[in-house]
């Protein structure tokens, strides 16, 4: 902690025994939610609730996942999707980021362009699939274009919006001590817009991800929606549930790893408790 | 050359969905180099709108401000503020907020040197617990001396203060009165500082000058005429409590003016 040395050492002591203690609880209480969760799944089908050849026990989906990690095809599947939603989340945040600051900044491209923006942003990214298809085909440019499309908007929004509601008296304290416009940029502006772009980074990849799923069942050789799309042709259940469970883990794990840098990087903000 | 500031025939209105609000008309004075002015004048008579028209913020609508000869065209680090809502910036540090200036290339200094000022600057506003919190960590008068740190460490010749000593309680905000003379009797400065404070106005200002309001305007400006340095008991002495009772006078007579009408 690098700011602890205003506080007393015992305090500072005692706050992060405190802290400590509150992650093992929430990490308990994890576990717990989850395991009800595969008690509820077991116990259903042995009740008969769910029909057990619909839907595979905890094992069998385990036993699927450790075959297919043998024989490496559930690596291929993974890190297709990966990559897809890596390339085209870092297209569609850069490009966001650009075009946020263009927008924010001048008054006259906000003015145009703020209905289209709104139009596009509520245009769901899976309507554009099959256009997109008959233009790039269904090899991967087509998948990425909807991708970062699917990346982009959220994410511009989101920064546009923080851009102009910036407080004005930040730049006026730092203009009058002597920042050049450059100054007030880098200095003043970007470390306020720290924390939206983060935000918009969440936004995005959960945006993305969703996406790819649907991209991936209509047209893919490799994917995890591939994978599951494969798994119903031949009616495998297993595959089929272990398909849904990896991306809702994926999912969790890459908010878990942004909301992390998150939280180093606003420690400064003032927060709810 | 330094010639103070020169503030001509300046006003200023806003216009704003709820109308025009004339806030300054024909404002005019002369302040030289190294005067302590005070402002002082009922709730919404313009000294804010004044003091942003001498930073630079706003353009009046007529007149204009000379700066040492310049005229004033939009904020720079020859003159200092300090601003009613503190304005320290949130997601740098006490210390790093106080150096702000001295990293900027307008004013940039060996890294020794500014790290001396820095030092110097935190000591005086009673913060070297502090350095490193950052300012969601602290009160509100805790926050406001941040932001006086922060302009003196870049040693302007004009200082403009918006009530820097309003947020602080009693006992600190004599020091931090006693303080700021102290520094003026090291570096010359020339001071606008607006305050509420009769008593306040009254220990600081060479002259004290009383705002009317709707237009904001200048009522009159009353000089203080006991000789710098001056130390806390000056407060107590006849010729003192005489300045500040006219003082007083004047301020709720304009006050009383400004409800009647409302
Ligand atoms: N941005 C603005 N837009 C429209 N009107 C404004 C604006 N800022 C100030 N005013 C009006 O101008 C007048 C003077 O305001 P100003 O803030 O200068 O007063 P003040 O003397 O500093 O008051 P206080 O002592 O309460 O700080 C007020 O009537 C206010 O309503
Ligand atoms: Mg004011």
């Amino acid at each position: 902690m690098a700011n602890a040395s205003h506080r007393a050492p015992a305090a500072s002591l005692l706050y992060r025994r405190q802290r400590r203690r509150e992650r093992w609880e929430k990490t308990g209480y994890f576990m717990a939610s989850f395991g009800m969760l595969l008690v509820i799944w077991e116990t259903s089908r042995a009740l008969g609730i769910i029909n057990p050849l619909l839907f595979p026990s905890v094992g069998a989906v385990l036993e699927s996942c450790v075959a297919q990690l043998r024989d490496g095809s559930l690596q291929t599947h993974m890190y297709a999707s990966f990559m897809r939603v890596l390339v085209s989340f870092t297209i569609g945040i850069v490009l966001a980021v650009v075009c946020g600051f263009l927008i924010g900044w001048f008054r006259v491209v906000r003015m145009l362009l703020d209905p289209v923006i709104n139009f596009f942003r509520s245009l769901p990214p899976i309507a554009l699939i099959p256009l997109m298809i008959i233009f790039f085909g269904i090899g991967e440019t087509s998948k990425i274009v909807v991708l970062s499309y699917a990346a982009f908007f959220p994410a511009l929004v989101v920064i546009y919006q923080a851009l102009v509601s910036l407080e004005p008296i930040y730049i006026r304290a730092g203009k009058a001590l002597g920042a050049s416009n450059l100054e007030i940029f880098r200095r003043i502006i970007l470390p306020q817009l720290v924390p939206h772009i983060i935000t918009a980074c969440r936004v995005s990849l959960g945006v993305c991800w969703a996406t790819l799923v649907a991209a991936e069942l209509i047209a893919a050789q490799r994917g995890i929606g591939a994978m599951m799309v494969e798994a119903q042709n031949f009616f495998q259940m297993p595959p089929l549930v272990l398909g849904i469970l990896l991306i809702g883990a994926i999912s969790l794990v890459m908010d878990a790893i942004v909301r992390l840098i998150e939280r180093r990087a606003t420690a400064w903000q003032e927060k709810m408790p | 050359m330094d010639q103070g500031i020169r503030i001509d025939n300046v006003g200023m209105t806003y216009s704003g969905l709820s109308g025009q609000v004339e806030a300054l008309r024909a404002v005019s004075l002369a302040i030289t180099p190294g005067e302590f002015i005070c402002l002082v004048g009922p709730s919404g008579c313009g000294k804010t709108t004044l003091l942003n028209i001498i930073a630079g913020f706003l353009t009046p609508t007529c007149g204009a401000v000379e700066v040492n000869g310049r005229r004033v065209q939009g904020p720079g680090p020859d003159r200092g503020v300090v601003f009613q809502q503190y304005a320290v910036f949130p997601w740098l540090t006490v210390r790093e907020n106080v150096a702000f200036g001295l990293t900027l290339g307008a004013n940039r200094l060996p890294r020794a040197e500014a790290d001396a000022i820095v030092d110097h600057f935190i000591q005086l506003v009673g913060l070297g617990d502090f350095e490193h919190a950052y300012p969601k960590e602290l009160s509100g008068g805790m926050k406001q001396r941040v932001a006086i740190a922060r302009s003196y460490a870049v040693n302007p010749a004009v200082l403009l203060m918006d009530e820097p000593f309003g947020a602080l309680d009693a006992q600190t905000r004599q020091f931090m009165q006693e303080s700021l003379l102290q520094i003026l009797e090291q570096e010359r400065k020339t001071v606008v500082f607006v305050t509420h404070g009769v008593e306040e106005a009254t220990y600081l200002a060479s002259r004290v000058v009383v705002m009317a309001a709707r237009p904001g305007r200048i009522r009159e400006i009353i000089p203080v005429e006991i000789p710098y340095p001056r130390l806390a008991e000056i407060k107590t002495t006849p010729e003192f409590v005489r300045i500040r009772a006219r003082i007083d006078s004047v301020v709720r007579e304009e006050f009383r003016k400004q409800r009647d009408r409302g």
